[in-house]
């Protein structure tokens, strides 16, 4: 019963997605303000029936209701109560429909806010009931997630053991949150476009909305990284997998076009760029879905595969890009021309970032597609591994980050790049000084290492600089603290988010140069050495949890003769399916991670064991919480703060001139 | 106009350039480093034979092989840590050595992804061995192109 209403709840957001589309445009047409007043109402509601939808579902999970298809496929009745839910978005069919709630939250949002004009608001939530009805039509036709099996099965397939982990719980729902929050942007450049105008109010409504997508996506790839170093016991975080790639790229994007949408807001330039940017990003989301749905990559990560699903996304892309292109090509040109700018500004940094940013995510979209292209015109597979991308991002991310530490300084419309560089001086001497420091140590004396560590310095100090100049510490350092306090709140996100990055940088490159690593075959009761750690191998033991059994072993890691940690990593075998997974002992130090995978039992009790010691890899997600904290920072500005009142200012043509001291 | 603004064609101009250019490097280096080591074959046994019958294969090449692991010829050596098992696409196989620990989800008559080179001796050494991930999905270089032949039980090891 409670699946059948979830479907017709289904059904119900269809047609309140049609009526939608029609009605919102058809009221813009007319210009008739209580037709386009319809549009929100419509809003809501399809959000309702998503949201009653999802939860039907949801309580099928819970109750572990066999009698539909999709419980009896991917849940098991013994399986803990988290997993029970998260198994609600673990499979296709519920994936897609999370998908379409979020789509429909992420409308009703923009239908709740105040501040947009009932015009353009009405456009945007047009163009995002076209989403959602496209969406909503792809699951009732080839995804139905409220199929009935008869007869009801007696217990469930179960969840690919994997997956059952409290990372990948929560991976899934903040990558999506940051794939379909990029709708937004996308809805609301389509509504510009349809509207033939773009004013730097625009970008200040579109911001917030990309900075919550982009947020959500660097902690859904920040997840779905750290998952991968702990479940899957290779000590790897990132393998540049058609899948992985799938969520880099709007996330490369979605960066670009926060950046280019600050150019929009303070200077009235830039703006069709933006609006291609917006556009972009989004299909960007739409590809890789369509990647990992349709099977036509060869990832480790992919779903059931069924051509049938394939097709449908594929013409859903090719609808939604095509005619997004189409309609920016027919409107692009007739935007009023942007506002003029010096050689040397903010506005040509950021189009310096921009371009890197944008040439950087062709270059992982060319690296993810090649094999496609080249198996269609040669008949053979190929992949194309590590060494394409990290060169790529070698090559993008160098001249980015040097750049980056000077843009925050250079004023805009107009700048002098030589006082940019006397500001940056320090940071320029600091930075040569650890790379040099670093070839000539020769400890692992790679000049990449030396670039690495050169480029994160530099960015911290620059940074710090740029704060220092902004307060004016070495001018009147009594008085600073209070500049600080006074700075912008997106001011303190930049600065957080960039810092972030020099974190993320720092933990790569000190992670790569110096892992020390071991494999080795032993007993209880020996020791091995790895770097200044001795892993003492103190025993094995079998334990169950509460849908698996397993073997966990116990390291005792010593340094100087003193225990500083014990490493339980564990060798689970699920029931239904019967699975194995491994659970890599680790405990974090402030220098570094230490890690132990446990393998197979061997002749004289001896087993396999894989022992690394990972200097500050913790920077990875450290550098990538800062990003999301800078993100909020941001998002949490007077300017750009969701509902504010719009108070005295009469804000349209004040905008034009932006305040110096914020970003 | 201001001294150091430039007109709106020019400011267009510059940054058009600016973006080709940056645009054509990348593009031109990305082409010079896919022709390197990063672009790796993905074969499965026979393609194999065939490659080197042909002697487009050179020796120590990396490249991906994929297939099934043959039943019955998975063993471990003495150190406890290599081991060495039979790729097969039910036409032709290969002996593959690795040394480390095996991904969770490998198996006998299961489809695996290796990385690595062939020996002179044709010993396929593998760097990295994937499994799996999902039980429902077999990666597409791991279908046997001879599947009729094929007498591993693929799919019925886990289907409950």
């Amino acid at each position: 019963m409670i699946a059948e209403i979830g479907h017709f709840a289904l059904i119900l957001a269809l047609v309140f997605a049609c009526s939608g589309v029609i009605v919102s445009h058809l009221g813009a047409m007319a210009n008739n303000e209580a037709i386009m007043q319809r549009t929100v109402g419509f809003s809501f509601a399809q959000f309702i029936m998503a949201l009653a939808s999802f939860a039907a579902l949801m309580y099928s999970y819970i109750i572990s209701d066999f009698s539909v298809l999709n419980v009896a496929a991917n849940s098991h009745s013994l399986k803990p109560l988290l997993y029970k839910i998260s198994g609600t978005w673990g499979n296709h069919e519920g994936s897609m429909l999370f998908w379409v709630l979020i789509l429909t939250l992420f409308g009703a949002a923009v239908a709740f806010g105040k501040s947009l004009p009932l015009r353009f608001k009405a456009r945007v939530l047009g163009v995002q009931s076209l989403l959602i009805l496209g969406f909503l039509l792809f699951i009732l036709l080839t995804s139905n997630p409220f199929e009935r099996l008869l007869p009801a099965a007696l217990e469930g397939n179960g969840l690919n053991p994997l997956l059952q982990d409290p990372g990948l719980a929560f991976h899934p729902p903040m990558l999506y949150m940051g794939y379909v929050g990029l709708s937004v942007a996308f809805s609301f450049s389509i509504a510009a476009l349809i509207e033939g105008e773009i004013t730097p109010m625009w970008a200040r409504w579109v911001r917030p909305w990309t900075l919550v997508a982009w947020t959500f996506l660097t902690g859904g790839i920040a997840l779905g990284s750290w998952w991968a170093y702990y479940e899957l016991g290779w000590g790897g975080w990132w393998f540049w997998d058609p899948a992985e790639n799938a969520s880099f790229m709007p996330w490369l994007a979605a960066t670009a076009l926060l950046h280019s949408a600050i150019v929009v807001e303070k200077r009235d330039a830039l703006k069709s760029w933006t609006i291609l940017l917006a556009i972009v990003a989004f299909s960007l989301s739409l590809l890789g879905t369509f990647l990992i749905r349709s099977g036509v990559m060869t990832s480790v990560h992919a779903f059931a595969v069924d051509p049938e699903r394939g097709i449908f996304i594929l013409g859903f892309l090719a609808f939604v890009i095509g005619g997004a292109f189409s309609l920016y090509a027919w409107r692009a040109p007739k935007l009023a021309p942007s506002g003029l700018f010096g050689l040397v500004s903010r506005e040509s940094a950021l189009i310096l970032n921009n371009i890197l940013l944008s040439t950087f995510t062709a270059v992982v979209l060319i690296g993810t597609l090649y094999p496609l292209f080249y198996e269609a015109s040669t008949g053979s597979q190929i992949s194309v591994g590590p060494p394409f991308f990290e060169f790529g991002t070698r090559l993008l991310m160098t001249p980015l980050i040097v750049a980056l530490g000077m843009a925050p300084i250079l004023a805009w419309k107009r700048g002098r790049l030589s006082k940019a560089f006397q500001i940056t001086i320090p940071a320029a001497i600091v930075a040569l000084a650890v790379f040099v420091l670093t070839i000539w140590s020769d400890i692992n004396g790679l000049i990449m290492t030396g670039l690495g560590l050169g480029l994160a310095s530099w960015l911290v100090v620059a940074i710090f600089l740029d704060l220092a100049q902004k307060t004016q510490l070495f001018k009147t350092p009594s008085r600073a603290f209070k500049r600080l306090w006074n700075l912008p709140r997106a001011t303190f996100g930049m600065h957080f988010a960039h810092f972030g990055l020099a974190i993320i940088l720092f933990g790569i490159t000190i992670s790569e140069a110096w892992t020390s690593e071991k494999l080795a075959f032993m007993a209880p009761g020996q020791s091995e050495q790895v770097g200044p750690f001795t892993y003492q191998f103190d025993s094995v033991m079998p334990f169950a949890g509460p849908n698996y059994t397993g073997i966990r072993a116990q390291f005792t890691v010593i340094k100087d003769g003193v225990t500083i940690a014990t490493l339980l990593p564990e060798d689970r075998v699920y029931t239904d399916p019967v699975t194995n997974t491994t659970e890599a002992g680790i405990y974090p130090l402030p220098s570094g991670d230490l890690y132990a995978v446990i393998g197979e039992s061997g002749s004289g009790g001896r087993w396999s064991v894989r022992l690394y010691f990972k200097p500050f890899i913790s920077g990875l997600w450290l550098g990538a919480g800062l990003m999301m904290i800078g993100g909020i920072l941001s998002l949490s500005d007077r300017r750009l703060r969701l509902g504010a009142p719009a108070g005295k200012k009469q804000s349209a043509p004040k905008i034009q001139k932006p305040a110096k001291a914020e970003v | 106009m201001q001294k150091g603004l430039k007109t709106r064609k020019s400011q267009r101009f510059v940054i058009l350039v600016g973006a080709l250019a940056s645009l054509s490097v990348a593009i031109f280096l990305v082409l010079f480093a896919l022709g390197g080591d990063s672009l790796s074959l993905f074969l499965q046994p026979s393609s194999v034979k065939e490659k080197q019958a042909l002697g487009e294969l050179k020796a120590n090449q990396k490249f991906r092989l994929g297939g099934l692991v043959e039943s019955g010829s998975f063993t471990r050596l003495e150190d406890g840590l290599t081991y060495t098992f039979k790729i097969t696409d039910c036409a032709s196989t290969i002996n593959v050595s690795y040394k480390g620990i095996l991904p969770d989800l490998f198996r006998e008559g299961q489809g695996v992804v290796t990385e690595g080179a062939l020996t002179a001796d044709n010993i396929f050494i593998a760097e990295t061995v994937l499994a799996k991930h999902d039980e429902n999905y077999a990666p597409p270089g791991t279908i046997p192109v001879n599947a009729e032949a094929c007498s591993h039980p693929a799919t019925e090891a886990y289907s409950s």
